[in-house]
């Protein structure tokens, strides 16, 4: 069943076309790759895609709730997209600098409270309920994430591994039913590629995900994807399994910049 | 209505509006470069004012001075910029723009305790300032004077930006910052030159804005200083054909406000404020100025 | 190794009970001792005190760039200075044009008018907010501070509500024979700001400081979050202004040029701005500074001899000068974004033994 898709989403800025054309598809419970070389137009999808670019044609369309219904969700802003039930990470991460482990996650709570603020401020009992609960759903996503020992650090002093990891639970604590990530495995030596294509699996697996995802480390993605998406100058060449996608001379072409039997 | 009156009136709009086209320029010229609103510049106007009083007071002939006065702007622009904006390059925008206030707050003060909140009078000029008549108008050579002026000095501005190796130099910056850096630019003299030429146009419209409005005091530069940058968002910020436009419409629409509706004639300072609203609302890049998307 | 104290939650709770119990106790006697001048000046720093916390809400706390808290103050004094005066008084003062018939005849107690004059400034920076706060940093510093100035250009000229530049006198200045009015609101809105960032929603404000795009992808709403923080800043800039009216007995358009907000601007800066108690430090640091750096504007002689630099506005050049250092080399401000809390000063020996006895011992025998 389709959790997300688009049809010929197209954005122009000026007269770069950065995306042109593009239809994609991801299914409940995939993971789904979208690769191509740099500046191929993958981030500038996934910025149609939660809603920080509106395309200047085309639309996206997103199941929220499982209903086998697909709501149009485009030009709508990123925290309603989030509403919904779609978080992100970014490529170059955009943790909350100066903040905790512990608050990054708990802010990323924050958009499912119904008190408002007076009775937030103030300690209303009701809203005391609410603030209980976000604290421990926050600290037990951290122990599941192995982060919590870390959890009053200050976010920017992390390690680069466990950066992008917080990233990834701080996206989770939105309770997404799509995850999207933004080369996840950037500036990761193979060990820590390796345990990450793990860890996507497990949590696919634990929080019953569906994951959309940009990278450009092969062994990760050839390794863990249902399907790949190739882009280039902003045009779909290809999709299709991994090793469909590997033989395609269109691909390599792209990638190397030469012809495939030369 | 008299038609020689509107002629008074247009012409009084576009030499009002000329001096305030001047001062954008210098508004524009950093805010394109550096990404920043330098809040001293109105300050820069009004010690130029002073300092042209100095000169006069010290019977200097006219020439020297006006020189001498634009050069000495000219410095202080240049001082200023190392001394408060430079150490904070690096720092949050925020902390640069508390800068500016700050220089803007200290010159205040500084005028304030130097010459005295009392208004001190601007010297006049007879050559420019005795009334002259053409056809059925009467008018000061200075309200032509002036708009002239400051076309010369656009066009030798546009010149220098688009003809010459420190125009190139500038457009890179105000292009693309890390570029220009990692391609040699220097930076430091680029953006000392673009803070003389802004301060020394400055200068010249403090003298011509001070032989018409000869009361100089220490806040004079305030409400000047930021309808000027109101002027120069409307045309476009960075942009100094904009700063002109900017400048050039505000200039007319609060003199033609004044003439035509005289009962709002104190809400003439808010007009610029509302033009700012509006136009930050409508195209918050401005009349001449060009979209720029953020890379997320 | 973690040797930071940690405090239960009741014995914190007894430590604050029990600084509120001093501080209390404090006021009380300043309250019976001070003298006039002094007073007014404390009550100056109280004032400030609400008005920076209120700025650094906005400016340091959701990293909002607003200069517009002087047009707030201004919307609070006038409504305390409206609405307080009794109605007798009313036709004297307004002599240019008299005073409009709707608001003639209202006549409200000085906490009525005050929470008005926070609730009118909240109104306003509602209406402002909505157009003003989709703008990028620099731009909305300029909007706010051309809508401070647009309150304050639609003051001078109103003239049978504002009885424009001519100001409005005789205010019953129910605050300036007492410490009270103005110390315990000043403690009260220092209450409810800690309270309300500690929140969800303070967090989400401190998001929108530290990265705004990554906040609305977490799923805040990033307008309606700013229009929040920017509305409580200006409710409690209402506020202040109201209790700056009944202080000063006076209001008219020149008081709220916004070179004002410069002030609070230094006070947030000098306290730290991500810092409530810092803000608290640098309001009564800066009044009190204000007030003792007058004697620069006056004549000084040493031995007989007169030294010319002392006159009328050295104050405000020194603290121009003071301003721009602080900016330039000490811009985290006193506390940067560290608050008082009993984990920290009761840690605080100890912390300080800590460095003291750090440095490797060298020990004599290590030959080379």
């Amino acid at each position: 069943m389709s959790v997300l898709y688009a049809k010929n989403a197209t954005i122009r800025f000026g007269g770069v076309v950065a995306v042109n054309d593009f239809s994609f598809e991801v299914n409940q419970g995939e993971i789904v790759a979208l690769i191509g070389p740099n500046g191929a137009g993958k981030t500038t999808a996934f910025n149609i895609i939660t809603g920080v670019y509106s395309p200047t044609a085309g639309d996206v369309y997103f199941d929220a709730d499982n209903s086998g219904n697909s709501l149009k969700i485009t030009g709508l802003s990123p925290d309603r997209i989030t509403k919904l039930g779609m978080a992100r990470t970014f490529q170059n991460i955009r943790l909350f600098k100066n903040l905790t482990v512990l608050e990054n996650v708990l802010i990323a709570k924050h958009l499912r409270m119904k008190s408002n603020f007076l009775s937030a401020a103030f300690t209303f009992p009701w809203a005391r309920k609410e603030e209980r609960a976000m604290q421990e759903e926050a600290l037990q996503l951290l122990k599941e994430l192995k982060l919590d020992s870390a959890k009053d650090e200050i976010s920017s002093s992390l390690p680069y591994g466990m950066q992008r990891r917080l990233e990834i639970a701080r996206a989770l604590a939105t309770q997404p039913r799509l995850l999207l990530l933004d080369e996840p495995a950037a500036g990761m030596n193979p060990q820590e590629t390796e345990d990450l294509t793990a860890f996507i699996r497990s949590i696919r697996e634990k929080y019953d995900l569906t994951v959309f995802m940009i990278e450009h480390h092969m062994d990760l993605v050839m390794e863990i994807s249902d399907r790949i998406y190739v882009l280039d100058f902003g045009e779909m060449i290809a999709h299709g399994t991994a090793e469909e996608v590997q033989n395609n001379p269109r691909v390599m072409e792209a990638y190397l910049g030469v012809e495939a039997d030369a | 209505m008299d038609l020689s009156i509107l002629a008074q009136h247009l012409t009084n709009g576009i030499s009002f509006g000329s001096l305030y086209a001047l001062i954008a320029i210098g508004y524009t010229m950093v805010y394109g470069i550096l990404r920043l609103i330098n809040f001293a510049h109105g300050d820069i106007f009004m010690m130029a004012a002073y300092l042209t009083v100095f000169g006069i007071a010290f019977n200097l002939p006219w020439i020297v001075a006006i020189i001498l006065v634009i050069g000495m702007t000219a410095l202080v622009g240049v001082l200023i910029e190392k001394a408060a904006y430079k150490p904070l390059r690096d720092a949050p925008k925020m902390s640069v723009m508390i800068s500016a206030i700050g220089v803007s707050y200290l010159l205040q003060n500084l005028a304030t305790y130097l010459f005295t909140g009392r208004p001190m009078s601007f010297p006049s000029l007879p050559l420019l300032t005795t009334p002259m008549t053409i056809g059925s108008v009467t008018m000061l050579p200075l309200t032509i004077v002036t708009p002239v002026t400051t076309l010369l000095l656009l066009g030798v501005l546009l010149f220098v930006i688009n003809r010459t190796k420190l125009g190139m130099a500038m457009r890179a910056v105000s292009r693309d910052y890390e570029t220009a850096k990692l391609m040699g630019v220097k930076i430091n003299q680029v953006i000392s030159y673009t803070f003389a030429i802004g301060s020394a146009l400055a200068a010249i419209g403090a003298i011509l804005w001070g032989m018409k409005y000869p009361q100089v005091a220490p806040t004079m530069g305030v409400t000047p200083g930021l309808k000027c940058f109101i002027a120069a968002v409307v045309g476009g910020i960075g942009n100094v054909k904009g700063a002109v436009l900017g400048g050039f419409i505000l200039g007319m629409v609060e003199i033609l406000l004044v003439a035509f509706m005289p009962s709002l004639s104190g809400y003439r300072d808010a007009f610029a404020f509302v033009m700012l609203i509006v136009i930050l609302l409508v195209k918050p890049t401005g009349l001449l100025g060009e979209k720029v998307t953020e890379k997320v | 190794m973690n040797d930071k104290i940690t405090i239960s939650k009741n014995k914190r709770h007894l430590l604050t009970l029990l600084f509120f119990v001093v501080a209390l106790l404090l006021i009380a006697f300043a309250n019976g001792s001070v003298n006039s001048y002094i007073r007014r000046i404390l009550n100056l720093c109280a004032i400030y005190t609400i008005l920076g916390l209120s700025m650094n809400l906005v400016n340091g706390f959701t990293g909002l760039f607003s200069l517009g808290q002087a047009g707030f103050m201004a919307i609070g004094a006038y409504a305390v200075a409206i609405f307080t005066i009794p109605i007798e008084q009313r036709v004297a003062l307004y002599y240019l044009e008299p005073i409009h018939p709707a608001i003639a005849g209202i006549q409200l107690p000085f906490v009525v008018a005050m929470l008005l004059g926070g609730m009118l400034a909240a109104v306003v920076a509602f209406l402002i907010g909505a157009p003003v706060l989709r703008l990028r940093g620099d731009y909305l510093a300029i909007a706010t501070l051309g809508f401070s100035e647009i309150i304050r250009i639609v003051f001078t000229n109103l003239q049978n509500i504002t009885n424009g530049a001519l100001g409005i006198k005789s205010i019953p200045s129910v605050t300036s024979g007492t410490l009270w009015w103005t110390f315990s609101v000043a403690i009260l809105t220092l209450v409810f700001m800690r309270l309300l960032i500690k929140s969800s929603y303070g967090r989400a404000f401190k998001a929108i400081r530290e990265d705004d795009i990554a906040a609305e992808a977490m799923g805040i709403n990033l307008f309606r979050h700013k229009v929040l923080s920017f509305v409580i800043g200006a409710f409690f800039a209402g506020i202040a202004g109201g209790l700056y009216a009944a202080l000063l007995g006076t209001v008219d358009p020149k008081q709220f040029y916004f070179p004002l907000t410069y002030n609070f601007l230094l006070i947030i800066v000098l306290g730290g701005m991500g810092s409530f108690s810092g803000t608290v430090i640098g309001a009564f640091l800066v009044t009190a500074g204000l007030e003792f750096l007058r004697v620069m504007d006056e004549p000084l002689s040493i031995g007989g001899m007169a030294i010319p630099l002392f006159r009328p506005g050295l104050r405000m050049v020194v603290f121009s000068i003071c301003l721009m250092l602080i900016v330039l080399f000490y811009n985290r401000g006193i506390m940067g974004d560290k608050e008082f809390t009993w984990e920290g000063i009761l840690g605080f020996p100890k912390a300080v033994k800590r460095k003291f006895s750090r440095g490797p011992a060298k020990d004599g025998g290590g030959k080379v």
